[in-house]
């Protein structure tokens, strides 16, 4: 495939990929999900120093050390304010949020809140394998209530965070839901995501092999959504809470205008910026 | 899943095959690098060894390529029946641990799902010539299927306790 699309002066997928390898567990969904979102770049087509790919802290969240595009590693849930200051500043930039539920539900909860309602053009990929896999398998705020383990004895007994109509109720103006073990589905979601204005959220179910070895199952329970999206927030609402969260696909497609900050994207003099950071 | 037409003619049989080998070749090499940083050399250098295989196999492609004066098409036609290449081993299938025998049989089902994607292209081929060139790809990825199967004859069956890790994850330091 590559070389086909060398032979045309096309993007490949490896064109978005630094050359670090992923230190992942084998088995685990990153490794496809970061296939998929090199694989929607070059579809795209889009110059990796025109791309920005920001995270917070977990397994999911090394992504943009794996890209070649511009990237931070941040802070513990807060990849969204610094993707939505990128983005404000630099508009001109194609800005993707990366992340897991740990990250982006729990300590990131309420910046993801605040991110869906601003509606800011950028485009918010969770991994959700439902456990915080780098600390050693506690429960986050996506495991079933009743998920037995070492750390949680009889399971936590909590309702879980329910992100995609949290997201859809936030302001959200793209919902989908994909899955690792589908490339060609999910890149073509994270295209439309990216495509889409405003604050494109995609919840990616994405298997912990170590620590939530039964999601390997995952694979035999997704399945297309029955019915194509719908524009109609109160229909996708009542459609998301009614499924039992593995139909796939572009779940909602709002129409409200992002957030621009008016601000025009121009190169700056560098001295000049420091300046304005100067006590 | 993702579905679509068939191959109309050599051309279009010989884009897609060479897509397909080089999808299974850099797969192998990227499961080869998963498992080296697991310390799984074993399979490691199994999975490297494959991607080597399926190299000869880009260049088999490409010089039938050469010799039937095909023009690549554009990547954005290629389709597949399944999720990726029919000769791609899907990541998740991997464990840290897994055996030999494992990882032969993954490689087994990539040869025979290969087998099955030419067979069907050529029930379906709309010209006497693509039909012969898909038999004949059929045919190579069996012989492929009857080489991992010899393999597989020397390798010893995977243990009941095959995932049992002496220093599981689970524990907390």
């Amino acid at each position: 495939m590559n070389e086909t699309a060398v032979a045309l002066n096309k993007p490949t997928p490896a064109d978005y990929r630094s050359g670090i390898k992923p230190i992942w567990c084998p088995g685990c969904g990153d490794y496809s999900v970061l296939l998929e979102i090199t694989k929607a770049l070059a579809a795209l087509e889009l110059p990796a120093a025109e791309v920005a790919i920001v995270s917070g802290i977990g397994c999911s969240s090394r992504i943009p050390a794996y890209s070649s595009c511009y990237g931070f590693h941040g802070v513990h849930g807060r990849a969204l304010p610094v993707a939505t200051g990128l983005k404000v500043a630099r508009p001109d930039l194609t800005v993707i949020a990366t992340g897991g539920d740990g990250d982006g539900f729990s300590i990131g909860g309420n910046h993801f809140l605040h991110a869906c309602r601003r509606n800011v053009d950028i485009t918010y990929i969770v991994m959700d394998n439902q456990v915080y896999g780098m600390t050693k398998g506690q429960a986050s705020p996506t495991t079933d209530p009743d998920w037995d383990s070492v750390l949680t004895p009889g399971g936590t007994g909590i309702r879980p965070f329910q992100p995609l109509v949290i997201a859809l109720a936030s302001g959200a103006n793209f919902v989908a839901r994909g899955f690792a073990g589908d490339p060609a589905g999910t890149t073509e979601m994270i295209i439309e995501g990216i495509k889409h204005p405003g604050f494109s959220f995609i919840q990616i179910l994405s298997p912990c092999a170590t620590f939530r070895p039964d999601q390997r199952e995952w694979r035999n329970l997704v399945r297309p959504a029955p019915v194509p999206f719908t524009t109609d927030p109160s229909r996708a609402a009542n459609r998301i809470m009614t499924d039992d969260g593995f139909n796939l696909g572009i779940l909602y497609r709002g129409d409200r205008p992002p957030y621009e900050s008016g601000r025009k994207s121009e190169p700056r003099d560098i001295d000049a910026i420091a300046e304005e950071f100067v006590l | 899943m993702t579905a679509g037409p068939r191959p109309a003619n050599i051309a279009e049989l010989l884009t897609h095959a060479l897509a397909l080998e080089i999808e299974a070749s850099e797969r192998y090499a990227d499961l080869a690098e998963q498992m080296k940083s697991h310390n799984n050399l074993r399979i490691a250098k199994l999975f490297g060894k494959m991607a080597d295989i399926e190299k000869l196999h880009v260049d088999h492609i490409r010089k039938m390529i050469e010799r039937h004066g095909v023009k690549l098409s554009e990547p954005a036609n290629y389709y597949w029946t399944s999720p990726e290449g029919p000769e791609t081993t899907d990541p998740l299938d991997l464990h840290y641990l897994m055996t030999p025998r494992q990882a032969l049989e993954l490689a087994r089902h990539n040869e025979a799902r290969a087998r099955d994607y030419y067979a069907h292209l050529a029930t379906d081929a709309q010209d006497g010539e693509t039909r012969r060139m898909a038999q004949e790809l059929a045919a190579e990825e069996e012989e492929h299927v009857a080489l991992i199967d010899a393999w597989l004859a020397k390798v010893p069956e995977t243990d009941a306790d095959w995932d049992e890790d002496d220093d599981p994850p689970f524990l907390q330091d």
